[in-house]
């Protein structure tokens, strides 16, 4: 036996390194982004390549809705033939960008709480599993999105300049929906009702986001202005200003009465994403004990 | 075949691995406690480097006694969570485990084993102390815990190994190599939930190889698998120990720790209750798993006719109830009774039985008047018996019965039990002392 033992290799000397416990981010950023990166990619792999119908089915979702919707508001209340010039493209874009949203983080809500193998028995980056969420569904809207542009040239949306800002809004309504889903993810291993609350929250912020209709078929500017605290309304608008380039869209500034108008839209949207990392970093060691 | 041979053949199945690992010497292993001396060969030296170090290791869990789940719970009774009590998984531990070093974590159920593990794995955040690892852990805590139900065994594998810290490209560079070892090749882009557990195991252990940690950390999953893959598992074993990784194995299965480790570390109530030789943690471990279980046991006082038992109990050296005796300790029985009547004679019989109600020995005694014996109504009468230690390890009872022909009747039904440890290579229920002589001729 000591025979044996003395031939092996010598194995070079690690530092002796203080263990953190776990964390948000634990292990070190690279692990955590080869993490974050490796489950987003299999997880939509899974999901819309898996099974043949596997990505129409997330593409006939937004689109029956889209159908219906756009039967109920230009056939039956017609707000959106009068007011918007590409109402069916306007509403096709504002339930795709919506339906990540709304995927998003009710995808996340539940999310820790359903990897709690993952969490109670390995060592884990907390904070990859809601942000992967995030990410899946941002492939998702990717693709969606290609689908949405030919319906946008369909309908004779000439291209512009301002097209280029898109990523922008889209860059900004990602890191919203990343930091939400981080702030439920976590909420939820604590209180198992934000996910009813959740669902009920998404469908009122539907319909407290120009999407269905414009801001201007709200009539008063007050009412404009109170749409506008809501930071998704911000980036809709825009999106609207920009990609389908209406002289008769208000862009989200004017519609909020001036920047000073977009500050409680913006205190929301970085209170949330401040919020959702602080929250989730503090409850993140505690989660495999909660679960 | 000659006499002689099959008695030789006999004697080899009682000891087929040759030399036992543990120390037939007690009085070595007794005095060894937290002394980092190697005791087994091939073990690192005290110069070795240190490869993971705790020191005072603290875990409080706060149990609600009514969990508040909810938004609304929490609303209505704004307080409660307040109500918890307060579980000290682990109350202060410190140990070394050096580099090479194959160590042994044991200890029953709710030792704070698990918790331990946990924060070496660092999915749990100590409350105190810290802990200090030399390079990258690998832990290998449930099998197949990291995979995904829904991908390929391939992408599981690309999965665990960037979880244990490789690149990528890394893994995707062994990934055939890791699906070779664990013989999934035909498998490889199968999903896993169509895995047998067998398969699932084969491949959750070639992927903690793969991670070539350097510290190794594995709970108790040497016991799944076939016999084959058992066999691999221990060679993979032997061989991260040439390799002088140090693995740390936490298990119940003594066995286990006696024929790898080097040392062991016992744990019992959040508390390092021995380190040191593995054979050594072996016993200790037995004996606090039988003394834990004392309720079953001391009956404590019964009435009958005319007598009251007031105590019947395993003693020590001391003096002092005890539930286990040491191998060739006497067998020290106290007995305490109060008569209620008067009497000329008492008989005073005990049998000993096995866990399994088979009689071992029975004996008895009769005091009489006559002998001396003051034998009248409220008198204590108190009865010492040794007995000698033939007892093979396992679990015994003791049935006792007083009687007498005026009109005093007591029998208790496993009066008391204890925890014989025998010695180690006795099975049944006795250990007699034997001799074996063995000749072997020329048969031609």
């Amino acid at each position: 036996m000591s025979a044996e033992v003395g031939t092996h290799p010598v194995r070079p000397v690690a530092e002796l390194r203080e263990v953190q416990g776990p964390s948000a981010l634990g292990g070190g950023s690279r692990r955590f982004f080869d993490l974050l990166w490796l489950i987003s990619v299999t997880e939509f792999k899974r999901v819309y390549f898996g099974t043949v119908l596997g990505y129409l089915w997330s593409l006939l979702r937004p689109l029956f809705l889209f159908g219906v919707l756009l039967l109920v508001f230009t056939q039956v209340f017609r707000i959106g033939s009068k007011e918007v010039h590409y109402y069916p493209v306007y509403l096709l874009m504002g339930i795709v960008l919506y339906t990540f949203f709304s995927e998003a983080t009710s995808n996340a809500v539940t999310s820790v709480v359903s990897q709690e193998g993952v969490v109670r028995k390995t060592q884990f980056p907390r904070a990859v599993i809601p942000l992967a969420t995030a990410i899946t569904s941002l492939f998702n809207l990717t693709l969606n999105l290609l689908i949405v542009l030919v319906f946008v040239l369909a309908w004779g949306v000439t291209p512009v300049w301002t097209w280029l800002l898109f990523p922008v809004c889209l860059l900004f309504l990602f890191v919203g929906t990343a930091g939400l889903s981080m702030a439920l993810s976590a909420l939820y291993v604590r209180y198992r009702d934000t996910a009813i609350i959740w669902v009920v929250a998404s469908q009122v912020l539907l319909y407290l986001t120009p999407i269905l209709y414009p801001v201007t078929a709200l009539g008063t500017e007050t009412k404009e202005r109170l749409l506008m605290i809501n930071p998704l309304s911000v980036i809709f608008e825009q999106i609207r200003v920009w990609v389908l380039h209406e002289p008769q869209a208000p862009t989200a500034v004017e519609a909020a009465g001036g920047w000073l108008g977009l500050l409680p839209a913006a205190v929301i949207f970085f209170g949330t994403i401040a919020f959702g990392i602080w929250y989730f970093n503090r409850e993140a060691p505690r989660i495999a004990e909660a679960l | 075949m000659s006499e002689s041979d099959r008695l030789g053949g006999t004697l080899a199945l009682r000891d087929p691995h040759g030399a036992s690992p543990r120390d037939p010497d007690p009085t070595m292993a007794a005095n060894e406690e937290l002394t980092l001396e190697p005791t087994v060969p091939g073990a690192p030296g005290p110069d070795a480097p240190v490869a993971i170090r705790v020191e005072d290791l603290h875990k409080t869990f706060r149990i609600p006694t009514q969990r508040v789940d909810s938004l609304k719970e929490r609303a209505v009774h704004p307080f409660s969570s307040r109500d918890y009590r307060e579980l000290h998984a682990l109350d202060g531990i410190s140990f070394e485990i050096r580099q090479g070093e194959f160590f042994g974590i044991v200890g029953r159920n709710g030792s704070g084993k698990s918790t331990l593990l946990k924060l070496l794995a660092s999915i749990y955040r100590a409350d105190a102390g810290r802990i200090q690892i030399a390079g990258r852990l690998a832990p290998f805590i449930e099998l197949g815990v990291g995979f995904n139900q829904e991908l390929t065994a391939r992408e599981n594998v690309v999965l665990n190994g960037v979880m244990m810290g490789l690149t990528p490209k890394e893994v995707r560079e062994r990934q055939d190599s890791v699906i070779d070892f664990a013989e999934l090749h035909d498998f490889a882009d199968l999903k896993i939930k169509n895995f047998s557990s067998g398969m699932l195991v084969r491949l959750a252990f070639s992927v903690m190889l793969q991670a070539d940690a350097d510290v190794l950390l594995i709970d108790e999953v040497l016991a799944v698998g076939d016999a084959a893959f058992q066999q691999k598992c221990a060679d993979a074993f032997h061989q991260m120990k040439r390799e002088g990784k140090t693995i740390i194995l936490v298990t119940h299965d003594m066995s286990a720790v006696e024929q790898y480790c080097h040392r062991a570390l016992l744990l019992a109530d959040g508390n390092v209750q021995y380190i040191g030789s593995p054979a050594e943690a072996g016993h200790e471990y037995l004996k606090l798993n039988f003394e834990a279980d004392t309720t079953a046991a001391g009956l404590g006082t019964a009435e009958s006719d005319g007598v009251k038992l007031l105590t019947c109990q395993i003693e020590d050296e001391a003096g002092e109830p005890a539930m286990t005796v040491e191998d060739r300790e006497p067998v020290r029985i106290k007995v305490e009774m109060e008569l209620q009547r008067d009497a000329d004679a008492i008989n005073v019989g005990f049998t000993f039985a096995g866990a399994n109600d088979l009689g071992v020995f029975e004996f008895g005694e009769l005091l009489t008047r006559e002998a001396g014996y003051d034998l009248s109504a409220g008198k204590r009468v108190t009865v010492h018996v040794n007995v000698e230690n033939r007892f093979a390890a396992g679990r015994y009872f003791l049935h006792c019965g007083i009687h007498s022909p005026d009109g005093i009747a007591l029998y208790v039904h496993k009066a008391t039990t204890f925890v014989a440890f025998g010695s180690d290579e006795t099975r049944g229920v006795m250990s007699v002392d034997h001799r074996v002589e063995v000749e072997i001729e020329d048969a031609g």
